[in-house]
């Protein structure tokens, strides 16, 4: 039981970190109807940007501020990095492909991923950064209900993604950007019609879902320590993963794939086998999409001829 | 001539104009035979295999040929029946493992290569049905992803398969070496002829390669070549005319996965050992840099794309070749940029005044400057060493360069025309600056930064590829 409920809690921290990649995917999705491949490297770019703003601050060893105080600052300083990077993107690659082919912003999709890769490589140099969060965050630190411990590393990944998430479905329902964004969702010519500013909508998307990526950067840092600018493809693509499972281009459909995902992959590792975890995760994916292609929340696609 | 939407009224009636207007050289290479064409690529090829015993440069040769059936390959499935398909490198993955699990001592098997190839190469035909199956259930953007997950089972499975646990037994079985790969195997053996030289592998995917084109070519003339035109057009219209959308797709996808399956036996009979890592993403991106750049839905196109896409990253290798190709690349842009020849020349002065005014910055402010031995790389460093100032930390410099100039191309592209003159001659010098500094010296990244740059500005000015049609979409 207590083996149960601590595969559940890795697979809930796991999928809150997933939902937040997967967010950015369903955000862009809806309202461009693009598949963002370049998201994964957004992700790792936020990454690193939480670490040189660790670095920037003393290191994990030093730190010149107060933890609470550096950690933030991380975060802020990822999620604007990624944010300011998603809009760049947005206006340089995917712009000038919106009456495109469909394949078009694919393709420049997979270019800027390969930019983004190779960049990284190039300036932050191939060896690995680690967050080294042990030294500043004692693992010691948790909860424990009876035989479940829970570190405080992962609960506050798990509070945080909770608290990002909330924040983002009162944005998308509550704000005017938010409403626009989902009439622009649902009929692009009628928003364009009713006099919605579309650049604008769109630039906020593509902020929100690339600083929403950079958070989870950090927290993949937090988590697992290590970086690099190769690490945002798996991760890329289990966020993808996530809000195709959920519906792609619904907001709440991301958040349940996410963790559904985090916890599938999870369990499949602590019962089945941590080797073939991954190649099962994929497996269950390709069928659940033959049955049900738009995904748990999503709306059917429907052709109108 | 305006900028009109292609397939507007005004459009149309300006076609006689358009076609009157064209360049004397397209005119003329209109002209030429299509025979002529591809008999002139297969001579140089044939003549090439005569007369050179280079073995590196046969091997590039070789692995032009394997690309081109790739991207003919991937050519049926994207350019002409508008599959989506990203999980296309597993079925050339899955030929090379096949033959390689039946030719080495992993599984302790020998088969015969005239029975293990077609053998291998059927059951990658019937695995690409299989995998088809879904697409008859879906399409666009969901289709792409099925195969996507597709393509990463595949990666994953033979990862994993190194250390299988059955319940009834002890020991566990390794069926693929997992991430180790599979070295030694039997390199081609048929009816007693061993392929021990790699020319004997160029002539064989020479003929191959012959055939493959032939084929394709006949093919796209018939109904089917049609039909699968059609259904990427729009599959609904194609289906109310009559065309049984489902059948089509499927051959169109099996006949893609037949390839890549065929070329994969070859591989690794060529290579003698396989390595998964081979057989993920990056290749992918690299079949569809080709198709894409050449021209989704042309065969030439699927053949330029193949030649640029190996024999780039291998002249870039070579740090001379390397450096006269980005010179090369670098005045042919800015001469097609300026219109002009006196304004290209006014470009050129610049960039060579905004080269002296650096390094008198630069030694103003005290910047330590690098050795020369320390970053003249090729004969382009030596002619420029005099000119160019190099400071010691080239790291940094570079670093702020690469972002630099990545700023100063994205301001470009939004700039006034006026703007647009001033910016250019910085952008070459820091484009200059940033190759001799970093670039030269660290071939592999460069030529994935360049791959990518390619692919988002071909997006952006020539969405349709270098063979590519323009679609005519009525509005």
């Amino acid at each position: 039981m207590d083996y149960l409920g601590q595969q559940l809690i890795n697979g809930l921290t796991l999928g809150g970190v997933y939902a937040l990649i997967a967010l950015g995917y369903t955000l862009v999705y809806g309202v461009l109807q693009i598949l963002n491949f370049a998201h994964g490297d957004v992700y790792m770019i936020g990454a690193f940007l939480g670490f040189f703003a660790m670095t920037w601050l003393g290191g994990p060893l030093a730190p010149t501020v107060p933890v609470a105080l550096m950690l933030l600052v991380m975060f802020l300083i990822a999620m604007m990095g990624t944010g300011l990077l998603g809009i760049v993107i947005e206006r340089f690659a995917y712009r000038p492909l919106r009456n495109s082919t469909r394949i078009a912003p694919l393709i420049s999709a997979l270019g800027v991923s390969i930019l983004l890769q190779n960049g990284a490589l190039l300036i932050f140099s191939p060896s690995i950064r680690s967050y080294d969060t042990s030294s500043y965050i004692p693992s010691t630190l948790g909860f424990s209900v009876g035989e479940l411990t829970i570190d405080s590393v992962r609960l506050g990944v798990l509070v945080l993604s909770a608290v990002l998430m909330i924040l983002l479905t009162k944005w998308v329902n509550g704000t005017q950007v938010g409403r626009a964004m989902r009439a622009i969702a649902y009929d692009k010519d009628a928003a364009v019609m009713m006099g919605i500013d579309v650049d604008r909508v769109i630039r906020w998307t593509f902020f929100v879902g690339a600083a929403l990526a950079g958070a989870a950067g950090v927290m993949n840092g937090l988590l697992l320590r290590g970086v690099s600018s190769g690490m945002g493809l798996i991760p890329g693509l289990k966020g993808f993963t996530a809000a195709v499972i959920g519906g792609i281009g619904s907001v709440p459909g991301a958040m349940l794939g996410g963790l559904l995902l985090g916890v599938i992959e999870s369990l499949a590792q602590g019962y089945l086998s941590t080797n073939f975890a991954d190649t099962i995760t994929f497996i269950l994916l390709i069928t659940f999409m033959l049955f049900r292609p738009n995904g748990i929340l999503g709306r059917p696609m429907m052709v109108k001829v | 001539m305006s900028n009109l939407g292609i397939g507007t009224d005004e459009w149309v009636a300006q076609h006689e104009e358009r076609l009157a207007s064209q360049s004397p050289l397209k005119k003329l290479f209109a002209r030429i035979p299509l025979w002529a064409k591809w008999g002139s690529f297969f001579l140089i090829a044939f003549l090439f295999g005569m007369l050179s015993d280079n073995q590196y440069l046969l091997r590039v040769g070789v692995n032009l040929a394997l690309f081109i059936m790739l991207s003919y390959g991937l050519n049926i499935v994207v350019g002409y029946a508008g599959i989506l398909d990203l999980g296309y490198v597993a079925f050339y993955g899955f030929g090379a493992y096949g033959y390689a699990l039946l030719s080495s001592e992993q599984l302790g098997q020998h088969w015969p290569t005239y029975v293990t190839v077609p053998f291998i190469t059927i059951l990658t035909a019937i695995l690409g049905y299989l995998i088809s199956l879904p697409s008859r259930r879906l399409f666009g953007d969901y289709l792409a992803i099925v195969t996507l997950f597709f393509g990463q089972v595949f990666v994953q499975l033979v990862l994993a398969s190194d250390n299988i646990t059955f319940p009834w037994a002890d020991d566990y079985v390794d069926i693929t070496a997992g991430s180790n790969g599979i070295p030694g195997l039997d390199t081609f053996n048929l009816f007693g002829y061993i392929f021990d030289d790699i020319k004997d592998y160029y002539w064989l995917l020479m003929v191959i390669v012959l055939v493959l084109t032939v084929a394709i070519h006949r093919v796209s003339a018939t109904r089917i070549g049609r039909a699968w035109r059609t259904v990427r057009e729009d599959a609904l219209v194609s289906e109310v005319m009559g065309v049984s959308v489902k059948r089509v797709k499927t051959l169109a996808f099996v006949a893609g996965a037949t390839i890549a399956g065929f070329a994969g036996t070859i591989f690794a009979g060529m290579q003698t050992s396989v390595f998964i890592n081979g057989f993920d993403l990056p290749l992918m991106v690299m079949i569809y840099a080709a198709i894409i750049l050449g021209g989704s839905g042309s065969l030439a196109g699927a053949l330029i794309g193949a030649i640029i896409m190996t024999i780039l990253p291998e002249l870039l290798r070579v740090p001379n070749y390397g450096a006269i190709l980005f010179f090369v690349a670098l005045l042919l842009t800015f001469f097609v940029l300026s219109k002009k020849f006196s304004r290209f020349l006014i470009y050129v002065v610049s960039i060579i005044l905004i080269g002296f005014a650096f390094q008198l910055a630069m030694k103003a402010i005290g910047v330590t400057q690098a050795n020369a031995e320390d970053w003249v790389v090729g004969f382009t460093g030596d002619l420029l060493k005099n000119w160019l100032f190099v400071p010691e930390n080239r790291i940094l410099w570079g670093n702020f360069a690469f972002i630099l100039l990545l700023s100063l191309i994205a301001f470009f592209s939004i700039a006034k025309p006026i703007w647009k003159h001033v910016l250019l001659p910085f952008i070459g010098f820091t484009a200059i600056f940033l190759w001799e500094v970093r670039l030269i010296a660290d071939v592999s990244t460069t030529r994935q930064l360049i791959i990518g740059a390619m692919l988002v500005v071909l997006m952006i000015l020539r969405p349709q590829g270098l063979f590519g049609q323009t679609r005519v979409e009525i509005l």
